[in-house]
């Protein structure tokens, strides 16, 4: 069906299976219709949900199919690991295959600690939501007596959302019932269950990494996500999470030293890891604990070989405790890259100073504002000084400088 | 191809001189939408093109060629078109036990230290004939050879060293440019400028390299981000450098801003954007 589904929307791709990868234009064709994917308004990517609905605005719609989400880990790897197990959770509430490698928990003990998905009061959410916004306006026309010209302004959207909901919402204070996660079909790979074998080659990659590669091109061939695999029986999409790349549990020199000798070992695995992912219905997510690389140089090289890149920067492990801003959120997120697949502009973010909450329901992600100072005294914190502090992603040359009067 | 960077380069599909060596650096943007321009400006001039695709599969330059009205399946069905697609070759060599064994061009990935002398003789043999002659009998042949390499910095991720690659890229100037009489087009992608690396020897690759082709070339288009921040309307700036020996010794630099649209880039002087008039 992959054939037929190329043929049916590019009839001038080549029908042969090496050439075949997972970015083909769907948009004439309603024949792949693959549970919990949808298709981008923007350029006719399949996308899937990552679990986090403000994430997938984040991305463009969510997370195309064929594509690698990284996550530079915050100090404690609370956060990027909740949005993995967030990723995993949408995986098994949408029926797709799980892969998931880690070399410091083993998978089953990650697995078990999957977030309980919400799924009868979905519905009554949203309702329960519409009320309150229709009724905020109303207060609104009524104490605009000053500043009436301004009522007609819709008011600022600070969470990010779309109109449509896509993907689903999870309490995290409970953990998913064992029954919903075993009828989901997981793979593990777990890096002590593989001994070292001395690869003859001079390849830059590490045996462990080798051994992964491996591992996951055997998935995929086996359970036949393979794009020019015969369609057979209907197509699912292989959800592969990678946890905590690059640290030194993997063999990996490159947070250990300034100069690791092993300097090319992940960018050579993400580069297979691409090459496997566009040529298969699969997603994958991995996590670098970026703190701990020493060369900043080589972050640039990994960001540059994923599709999409984020940054987590939670507040709990810098010095900036005192900040306003550590009583609303819990960290910054940065968005270091956006790809553009198959079309010549990406969908660049509105903002590039977002933040982030975990609350019991909901994984919020939301662009930066200081609340109104309405204290007596007169020293206000500027944004421009507490965006300055942390790593800011894109050239932003905001003042430093704030008036205090 | 764009119509506007066609002006300001001063060239068309009929009419571009030959034997040039373009650099495309990008640093904190993606570049890759002028690697798109060229690849659809020397299809359309009718050259002989030889596209290394290292960083996407053969699908992403297909579909975004299409846009642009160009279209790859049908120039690599007349042979005008020789399409080297890293991603799938790499996917035979990085696993021995294959089935498959991939184009002995990518053999890099096997022996990084070996350098890229396969990656050169692929280059070479592609464009060193040209295409339909036999059909154009009345006719020239094909235009002149084009390389193109998107992009390079992928070939420092995997492990080959600077040196390597401007071996290669000396060997392509040597053959291409000067041999042949035709052109190369290299992209490649530098990362962010950080002032406070206190070792010299962390990035001295990427940066080494930037500057060895800079020498090398003799038109640069280095595109990064506006200096005064992120902007939605305006993606960036692109400074054209024409290097050049002209009569009176003096190199032409030029700085424009841009916007990319979904079915091209719109190329204009700084300050003149629509979104600021």
């Amino acid at each position: 069906m992959a054939d037929s589904v190329s043929s049916a929307c590019k009839p001038s791709v080549e029908r042969t299976p090496l050439n075949a990868t997972s970015f083909q234009k769907k948009t004439r064709n309603k024949l792949l219709s693959i549970p919990g994917t949808r298709l981008s308004v923007q350029n006719g990517q399949l996308l899937v949900s990552t679990g986090v609905t403000s994430l997938d605005y984040l991305l463009g719609g969510g997370l195309a199919v064929g594509t690698v989400l990284l996550i530079e880990e915050d100090y404690y790897d609370s956060y990027s690991r909740m949005i993995l197990k967030y990723f995993l959770a949408e995986g098994v509430v949408c029926r797709h295959e799980l892969f998931l490698a880690a070399a410091q928990d083993h998978p089953n003990d990650i697995f078990q600690e999957l977030p309980d998905p919400i799924l009868d009061d979905v519905a009554i959410r949203k309702s329960a939501d519409q009320p309150r916004l229709s009724c905020e306006p109303q207060d609104g026309l009524d104490a605009m007596k000053i500043a009436w010209r301004y009522q007609n302004l819709p008011k600022v959207q600070s969470a990010l959302a779309s109109s449509s909901r896509f993907g689903h919402y999870y309490d995290v204070s409970k953990t998913m019932e064992p029954e919903i996660r075993q009828a989901a079909k997981c793979h593990h790979f777990y890096l002590p269950e593989h001994p070292s074998q001395s690869s003859a080659t001079h390849s830059p990659m590490l045996e462990s990494y080798s051994a992964l590669l491996k591992s996951i091109e055997e998935v995929i061939c086996r359970e036949g996500f393979n794009v020019s695999a015969s369609m057979t029986k209907s197509r699912n999409i292989l959800r592969i999470g990678l946890h905590s790349l690059g640290s030194p549990l993997w063999g990996d020199d490159l947070c250990c030293r300034d100069d690791p000798k092993h300097s090319h070992a992940l960018t050579t695995f993400l580069y297979g890891l691409r090459a496997l992912l566009r040529s298969s219905l699969s997603v994958a997510v991995v996590t670098v604990p970026s703190h701990l690389i020493q060369r900043r140089s080589l972050m640039g090289s990994i960001i540059r070989l994923c599709d999409n890149a984020i940054a987590l920067e939670s507040f709990k492990g810098s010095e900036r405790k005192t900040s306003p801003l550590c009583k609303d959120y819990h960290g910054l997120l940065h968005v270091r890259q956006v790809p553009y697949l198959n079309c010549l502009a990406s969908q660049l973010p509105d903002h590039k100073d977002l933040a982030f909450k975990i609350k019991r329901k909901q994984f919020s992600i939301e662009r930066l504002h200081l609340p109104p100072d309405l204290s007596e005294t007169v020293s206000r914190v500027s944004r421009a000084e507490l965006a300055g502090a942390a790593t800011v992603a894109s050239a932003c040359g905001s003042g430093n400088k704030h008036l205090d009067f | 191809m764009f119509a506007e960077l066609n002006s300001i380069l001063n060239v068309s599909p009929e009419h571009f001189t030959t034997g040039e060596f373009v650099l495309l650096s990008d640093r904190q943007s993606d570049a890759s939408f002028l690697m798109h321009h060229f690849l659809g400006f020397y299809l359309r001039a009718g050259c002989q093109v030889c596209f290394i695709g290292l960083a996407q599969s053969l699908s992403h330059y297909s579909a975004v060629s299409q846009r642009l009205g160009v279209s790859l399946s049908q120039a690599k069905e007349r042979g005008q078109l020789v399409f080297l697609e890293g991603l799938n070759e790499c996917s035979a060599i990085l696993n021995p036990d294959g089935v498959r064994t991939g184009s002995e061009a990518m053999a890099f990935l096997r022996n990084p230290g070996a350098g890229l002398r396969a990656l050169f003789q692929f280059a070479h043999s592609s464009v060193n004939h040209s295409w339909g002659a036999e059909e154009r009998a009345g006719d020239a042949g094909g235009g002149p050879p084009v390389v193109l390499v998107d992009d390079v910095s992928v070939l420092l991720s995997l492990g080959v060293s600077a040196d390597a690659v401007l071996d290669f890229s000396h060997y392509c100037r040597a053959t291409v440019c000067s041999q042949l009489k035709g052109n190369v087009v290299i992209l490649l992608r530098c990362d962010r400028e950080e002032d406070d690396y206190d070792d010299v020897g962390s990035d001295e690759g990427l940066e080494r390299l930037l500057r060895g082709l800079t020498h090398q070339c003799s038109l640069a288009l280095h595109v990064q981000g506006l200096p005064t921040g992120y902007c939605r309307d305006i993606h960036g700036q692109v400074e054209v450098c024409d290097r050049r020996r002209r009569a009176d010794g003096q190199q032409k630099k030029t700085t424009f801003q841009y916007k990319v649209h979904d079915r091209g880039a719109s190329f204009f002087a700084p300050g003149t954007s629509s979104a600021v008039l």
